[in-house]
């Protein structure tokens, strides 16, 4: 749990709050703002800036793969039969790596394992971050108006949380996939472009109820706080309020459980393609190839590739998040 | 006390109410949005072999076209006193709780999912002792001795737990134990537990182990932030001062007010876990409720999902009930407010 940070409204203006004079030197004490202080504290947390920067690459990976593919792979849905032996449809030499392949290639069709992991980075991270951007921006308006408002408001939106929390989620996912799958026409979307939009809806619907739940207690306590008071007996109305005074002082939490909701995101679209309701062969999930390495026991490499990009996303995503958690709210534990 | 049941019963009753609202919403109001006809629906029972006259009779004999409320409410009758049904081989009673026959097995629903329940209690019950025996006790070494080796170590494998899909290491294990040393069951050998009990845990420890790393892993973070908080308390001092011995400090003390919230995750997790661990059960292949969903779905088999969705749901919302009641038997605070 994140407890309310000690620093009011502005926190960009830093203003110096104490001046030592004449103590043997014109050194000034400055009050710093809290991404000031955030910054300080993460610069010197070395596994959290190890997770950061993993998060970086995997961004430009995912960013630039039809270049790195170009460079260093093969195009990710080309056949190469050369590499399979025909008596067995195992990659010849077991694995097929080499120079030219370098995580080797898929039994049967002998496709690219490099490119194939290098692309559905992209998937994995287009999804993953809509799909939070959504859950966190309906969570924090309904958590900031049922906390602001309070009495029915708040009732109905904090049933409406549990209702949501109450939903066995990934059934719900899985269905609604199936059952949004058939709007084809309707959509106007059709291939890859409409399942990556409804993985991106689906699981970023189903999972404000959290942060909601979160950025409402906070907003309870921040609104009975006295800055609050005072903007109000200055006469600011509700809007001001909240978009001036409550909302900058949830910025800390929000970008918190975002960092922390992307890994989360990144192993529900897996589990979805690796169910096989994600986004459809032949474009590369690292969920789906999970999914085809099922009946290839014998070929650890299958499943060891897109097993270990997905543990390394979201373990670094995990360990950026934590760190960042650390160094904007001190107070908590991990 | 008992005006606090009754207001929690009355909550989760209307907590299952809407769930099945929206269920019903999505798997039959949705598709007809998308233009699905009613015909489309009477299809899937009859089979695609049928003449134009059997679907338009058998969607009549179903109501299929009917008002939205009046088949939610004929759905819901059906689970609370049980339907007719009649799908054009003739009338079938369908007792109680009643969730409709099957599109593809033409089966009554309710009696498969009972059928699935034992595969899934046994993966849950067995993977939830090891995990929380394990979680908690790493938890509480790992704030006993903060920063050493130990609690490092344990916290690094923790993260990577957290951070490794079922479905990978469910692979990696079955790959590794199943098919390469075959010290283990392979995937899909369960046996009934009062068939062979023996036989039971061989088939079921590696599924068991797969699940319980998972949770286990965030059981021991859960613990040990816990554990840190509490051993701070002043309350921990004292028990120090009055010259208690420590084991007792950090059994009675300690970890009593440490478990209180991991209590309650238990409670939510285990009635999330009897709904199906859908990843671990496709994984592994086990026959049980989580399999059986995925299966339904691949077919589009919407009796079968919306059943399913139904229990999974009931045992979420019971789950949250014994907890909020337990905590209100723990906490007079709880009940008062």
């Amino acid at each position: 749990m994140t407890a309310p940070l000690d620093v009011s409204g502005e926190e960009t203006k830093a203003t110096p709050e104490a001046v030592v004079t004449g103590l043997g030197g014109p050194k000034a004490i400055q009050g710093r703002s809290l991404g000031q202080i955030a910054w300080m504290r993460l610069k010197k947390d070395k596994i959290a800036l190890t997770g950061a920067g993993v998060v970086i690459f995997l961004v430009l990976v995912a960013i630039f793969a039809p270049l790195i593919v170009g460079w260093f792979g093969h195009p990710p849905n080309e056949f190469h039969e050369e590499m399979i032996d025909t008596m067995t449809m195992r990659p010849k030499g077991g694995t097929g790596i080499s120079g030219e392949f370098l995580f080797g290639v898929e039994p049967q069709k002998g496709r690219d394992l490099f490119s194939r992991v290098v692309y559905g980075a992209r998937i994995s991270l287009l999804i993953a971050f809509f799909a939070t951007m959504l859950s966190v921006l309906i969570g924090t308006v309904m958590g900031v108006v049922a906390g602001y408002f309070g009495g029915w408001v708040d009732a109905v939106i904090s049933r409406l949380m549990d209702i949501f929390l109450a939903f066995p989620i990934l059934v719900f996912a899985l269905a609604l996939v199936g059952v949004l799958g058939q709007f084809e026409t309707q959509l106007g979307v059709q291939g890859d472009t409409l399942r990556i939009l409804l993985l991106i809806f689906v699981i970023g619907f189903f999972n404000w109820g959290y942060i909601a739940r979160i950025i409402r207690g906070q907003t309870l306590s921040l609104r009975e706080r006295e800055f609050v008071d005072a903007a109000r007996s200055l006469g600011a109305r509700g809007p001001y309020i909240l978009f001036k005074e409550i909302l900058p002082n949830l910025i800390a939490p929000i970008l918190i459980y975002s960092t922390l909701l992307v890994p989360a995101n990144v192993l529900f679209e897996a589990a979805l393609s690796f169910l096989g309701v994600g986004i459809q062969p032949p474009t590369a999930t690292w969920g789906a190839m999970l999914s085809a390495a099922t009946k290839y026991y014998t070929v650890p490499h299958f499943m060891i590739f897109p097993g270990m990009a997905i543990f390394i996303t979201v373990l670094a995503f995990n360990l950026f998040g934590d760190g960042l958690r650390d160094a904007l709210d001190p107070k908590s534990n991990r | 006390m008992v005006t606090y049941i009754i207001r929690r019963l009355v909550g989760a009753l209307v907590m299952l109410a809407v769930v099945s609202m929206v269920t019903f919403s999505i798997f039959f109001v949705v598709p007809r949005l998308a233009g699905v006809t009613a015909t489309d629906f009477a299809n899937r029972y009859v089979g695609r072999a049928a003449t134009q006259e059997t679907v338009v009779e058998v969607t009549k004999k179903l109501g299929l076209d009917d008002p939205v409320v009046v088949q939610y409410g004929r759905w819901v009758k059906g689970i609370f006193v049980g339907a007719e049904f009649d799908y054009g081989a003739g009338v079938e009673h369908c007792p109680a709780p009643c969730f409709g026959y099957s599109f593809v097995t033409k089966k009554p629903v309710w009696p498969e999912l009972l059928d699935r329940l034992p595969v899934t209690l046994s993966l849950a019950a067995g993977a939830s002792v090891i995990w929380l025996l394990a979680g908690v006790s790493v938890g509480v070494l790992s704030a006993l001795k903060r920063g050493s080796v130990f609690d490092r170590g344990a916290m690094m494998i923790a993260l990577s737990g957290v951070s490794l899909p079922p479905f990978f290491t469910g692979l990696i294990a079955l790959s590794l134990f199943s098919y390469g040393l075959r010290i283990t069951a392979p995937g899909g050998a369960y046996v009934p537990l009062t068939e062979n009990p023996v036989e039971w845990a061989y088939s079921l420890i590696l599924p068991w182990l797969t699940l319980a790393f998972l949770n286990a892993a965030a059981y021991a973070r859960l613990t040990r932030a816990g554990m840190l908080e509490t051993m701070g308390e002043d309350y921990i001092r004292t028990a120090r001062a009055k010259g208690l011995r420590e084991s007792k400090v950090i059994a009675k003390h300690g970890l009593r007010a440490a478990l209180t919230p991991i209590v309650t995750i238990f409670g939510l997790d285990v009635g999330i876990l009897l709904g199906g661990a859908i990843l671990t059960e496709n994984v592994f292949s086990l026959p049980g409720l989580g399999k059986y969903a995925t299966g339904a779905i691949s077919t589009q088999d919407l009796p079968k999902i919306m059943g399913f969705t139904m229990l999974a749901a009931f045992f979420i919302v019971m789950a949250n009930l014994v907890v909020d009641l337990l905590y209100a038997v723990v906490d007079p605070r709880v009940r008062l407010s």
